[in-house]
């Protein structure tokens, strides 16, 4: 199985990822997750807006599934901690995330992502985020 | 507006049906106490985020937490004015019990004129056993308007 076969099965494992219609992307070993836009992850119908909970939930997933596209886990990385900056107002549009891992120590891993949508210059939000990695 | 019969909090049990994503996955209002306003949430299979223990996806928390962070800005504030979320850290401090409903306790424990402070625990049957803990912040971006039709 490819790195990117194997990554596209975690994803596929996660129920909450199926929910959200999540897909991904990579590039040699840098993700791209899409979170295709669907009238059911309005927030805000006067707006409309994203609701801020599901953008952090794809951030979250987005740092879960980078961190085990890079280190063949026995289980998937549980959050410790996120912090989440909303930057703007997610639009009724496709919205994207690309995680950075910091640093990945043996049990702990320091990771950053960030989420855009019609240009990656203005992303929507940014989080930053601790797991526990069980090997 | 406020007279003592009705609050804003009235409202919220119809802003949470008038929210698609919170429809979405099933959240519903509880009600209001000391400790703040309360959300609950059914456990659902297609809300687990590890499928190995059937524990609910920590993104299905951030929106729970998420809202009823809001929820109690606009208690504080007992009326309607447009507010987003600046930050909203988590701490999970365990996993949430498969099977469970989620309950999701808020409190705005200070407002300025344009920023609401809020602190909110997630958990199953106790506070004193949180599943996680938020702390956020929401910008009140303008003057009272309507109350959007739901």
């Amino acid at each position: 199985m490819t790195r990117s076969e194997s990554c596209r099965t975690i994803l596929q494992s996660i129920p909450f990822a199926r929910f959200l219609n999540v897909s991904m992307e990579l590039a040699g070993n840098e993700l791209t997750l899409k979170l295709p836009f669907d009238d059911k992850l309005i927030g805000n119908p006067v707006l409309p807006a994203l609701h801020g909970g599901v953008i952090g939930a794809f951030m979250e997933m987005a740092a879960m599934t980078q961190l085990s596209v890079n280190e063949n886990y026995s289980h998937l990385p549980k959050p410790i901690n996120v912090s989440v900056q909303y930057l703007r107002s997610g639009k009724a549009l496709d919205t994207f995330a690309r995680a950075h891992l910091n640093r990945v120590g043996r049990s702990i891993a320091n990771v950053e992502v960030i989420a855009w949508q019609d240009n990656k210059n203005l992303p929507i939000a940014t989080l930053q985020s601790h797991f526990l990695l069980n090997m | 507006m406020n007279n003592p019969t009705s609050s804003f909090s009235d409202m919220f049990a119809a802003i949470i049906d008038g929210t698609p994503y919170m429809q979405a996955i099933g959240a519903y209002y509880i009600g209001k106490s000391q400790d703040g306003v309360s959300m609950g949430l059914a456990y659902r299979d297609d809300l687990v985020g590890d499928p190995q223990s059937g524990v609910l996806a920590g993104g299905v928390l951030t929106a729970m937490l998420d809202h009823g962070c809001g929820l109690a800005v606009w208690d504080r504030l007992d009326e309607f004015k447009p507010i987003a979320t600046l930050d909203l850290r988590i701490d999970y401090m365990r996993a949430a019990k498969p099977g469970k409903d989620l309950i999701i306790t808020a409190k705005c424990y200070k407002l300025t004129r344009s920023i609401g402070f809020v602190r909110a625990f997630a958990y199953e049957e106790t506070v004193d056993d949180p599943i996680a803990a938020a702390q956020a912040a929401f910008v009140i971006t303008s003057a009272p308007t309507t109350v959007p039709a739901l």
